[in-house]
């Protein structure tokens, strides 16, 4: 079992973005998702741009993975989306059945990502007759769930869990960051780029309970499965994902299967793992 | 263009066919459908019955299987597509891969539609369905605007369904996972969004808290209106604010009775009516407001007005008595 690093969910001025690569090909991650898969109206990165970072991560030795838009509403986004399927080069996780069609079309090798409402063996198999190569397990998902989809058979495919970070739990057509601005969504001034890290919602009793990301909603805690970790690999899990919110994820999902894990968990904020056991995902349980 | 009512059970089809319904939806009262509300939905037996009456009024009937099979327990799902199929069900509303490939390939003459909780909204997704299990129809999530309704309808290999009325989910559904999130049960896998007994509302002085599973949702006035408690509709805090507000959305539903030209220009074959756990009166209600518009309509499709008492009408059963043209409005969005 090895560290996987999620794509980017958050909108980040394109300096930062950069130097958040260069330090991941820097690091001993090795596999990388890389790609705008909330808004099409982020623009800091183009196509080009996140090639010539999927290249120079490839060099350093990186296996890379280009993902894709998860809502696609608009004409334009779908074509989009084919042109990063038919990019050439790298494999794509779909995030949409939208994006399946795109590289099944094409005969191309895809991953499923966790908005690929992928809830049982006979879907996941179909799925891998289409060319999925490995499929990242949808966030509300169970330890138990996943047992008894891997017991039945060593599956043809590779398994992911999505390990660290906020959950992304919903997506709209409206964009909760520019409402809350008192932006129009066509009028949007990139304003999600004000908000690195989402905005925090917390309930009238100052309990923090979600995180608004333009489109997407995530949940405010932060999901810690690493102290699973030695079970998901029995378990025949493949992948461990840390979802980055900051540079620090870096050095994190390299701690990640270091022998020494004392300290692993360093920082205090909200964590939740409620999911991995079959309850309420905000739920954390030692 | 085809008015489809939800049936929550026998008495809401009654009700939905005598008020002008061309066809019904309806699930089994199991978790093979993700309305699985206490109290609603259908046996096989009262299922039979369903698709006598139906079929002798000369509508359609529609089953919703619209849930993803838990692994280990496949076999309640198939054994649904099974009772369907045998039972002279006019379609099946179906969202999950190895569903569709279980009907296609035993029962390639039932009519499948594809659940919105499928979350389908473009081309790509549709094309995969279509070629993979020929599905006749799909149902598009609220969450395109007219215009991409339109575009897509231009291009669409299927026939396209779209929410016309009532409570506003504003995420793509079947990949929400905030009801999960705070009540560990998932629409997705057989619960219901925001399941009842995880409600739980409490007076303190003059505000009413609003809770889920403990988390404080909303608090509100005695007297004020609110619709369903679903997390997506709650009031809260961000850094910064002073002042809790509907950061989503507010209690509100969807009314397209003044898109009703447009939808039916964009070729789309069937206005879904949302409620399977509302009552017969609300089906009555909207039922008969929806009937009388789009024959209004089809007899002068030029001088088509939605009129103010069929607004009123759908008013009083509305969430938070207000209603809003949701992601078909671009400002909304």
């Amino acid at each position: 079992m090895k560290a996987s690093l999620g794509p980017l969910l958050y909108c980040w001025p394109k300096e930062k973005v950069m130097e958040f690569y260069k330090s991941v090909a820097d690091s001993s991650i090795p596999l990388v998702y890389l790609g705008e898969t909330i808004c099409s109206r982020r623009r800091e990165l183009k196509f080009s741009d996140y090639m010539e970072i999927a290249n120079m991560l490839r060099e350093s030795g990186k296996e890379v993975v280009i993902s894709t838009l998860a809502l696609l509403e608009a004409p334009s986004e779908y074509s989009e989306l084919k042109k990063q399927v038919a990019n050439g080069e790298f494999i794509i996780e779909a995030n949409d059945m939208g994006a399946v069609q795109a590289a099944k079309e094409k005969g191309l090798p895809f991953i499923c990502g966790p908005t690929v409402n992928n809830y049982n063996l006979a879907s996941l198999k179909k799925l891998h007759a289409w060319g999925m190569q490995r499929f990242v397990m949808p966030v509300e998902l169970s330890k138990n769930w996943l047992n008894t989809v891997l017991s039945v058979e060593k599956p043809g495919f590779e398994v992911e869990v999505f390990g660290h970070g906020y959950l992304p739990l919903a997506l709209s057509a409206r964009c909760f960051t520019a409402r809350h601005q008192g932006l129009a969504k066509d009028k949007c001034q990139t304003i999600c780029l004000s908000n690195p890290k989402g905005l925090l919602a917390q309930t009238q009793e100052s309990q923090p309970l979600l995180r608004l990301n333009g489109i997407q909603t995530q949940s405010a805690a932060c999901i810690d499965l690493s102290p699973e970790i030695g079970e998901m690999a029995k378990m025949g899990v493949d992948y461990f994902r840390v979802s980055p919110s900051g540079m620090q994820c870096i050095s994190l999902a390299e701690q990640l299967f270091e022998a020494d894990v004392s300290g692993r968990v360093a920082n205090t904020e909200d964590r939740c793992n409620g999911y991995w056991y079959q309850e309420a995902g905000f739920n954390n349980l030692s | 263009m085809e008015l489809l009512c939800p049936a929550g059970n026998l008495a809401s089809l009654k009700t939905a066919l005598n008020a002008g319904a061309d066809a019904v939806y309806l699930g089994l009262k199991d978790d093979t459908n993700a309305r699985s509300f206490a109290g609603l939905n259908f046996t096989p037996k009262k299922l039979r019955e369903a698709v006598q009456f139906t079929k002798k009024q000369g509508k359609k009937i529609f089953l919703t299987i619209n849930t993803f099979p838990k692994p280990g327990e496949e076999k309640r799902w198939y054994e649904a597509v099974d009772i369907a199929a045998n039972t002279g069900i006019d379609a099946l509303i179906v969202a999950d891969l190895s569903l569709l490939d279980y009907a296609h390939s035993r029962y390639p003459h039932l009519p499948l539609h594809l659940s919105v909780q499928a979350s389908a909204t473009n081309l790509g997704a549709l094309q995969l369905y279509k070629e993979e299990f020929n599905i006749e129809r799909a149902v598009l999530p609220r969450v395109l605007s007219m215009k991409q309704v339109r575009d897509l309808a231009k291009v669409t290999p299927v026939d396209l369904e779209v929410f016309a009325f009532g409570s506003l989910c504003i995420m793509a559904e079947g990949r929400c996972h905030l009801s999960s999130y705070v009540t560990g049960q998932s629409p997705n896998t057989g619960g219901s969004c925001s399941p009842a007994k995880h409600v739980r509302w409490q007076e303190e002085g003059q505000d009413r808290l609003t809770r889920l599973n403990e988390v404080l949702i909303d608090k509100s006035g005695i007297d004020e209106q609110m619709g369903y408690p679903v997390v997506c509709k709650g009031r809260y805090i961000t850094e910064g604010d002073n002042a809790p507000s509907h950061l989503l959305e507010s209690p509100t539903s969807l009314n397209t009775l003044s898109l009703l030209p447009e939808l039916a220009k964009a070729n789309v074959v069937s206005l879904k009516i949302e409620g399977r756990q509302r009552s017969p009166a609300y089906v009555e209600q909207v039922t008969k407001v929806w009937r009388n518009a789009i024959d209004t309509y089809l007899r002068d499709p030029q001088n088509y007005q939605t009129q103010a008492e069929w607004d009123r009408a759908l008013s009083k059963v509305s969430e938070g008595q207000t209603t809003t043209l949701g992601a078909y409005e671009r400002t909304w969005q």
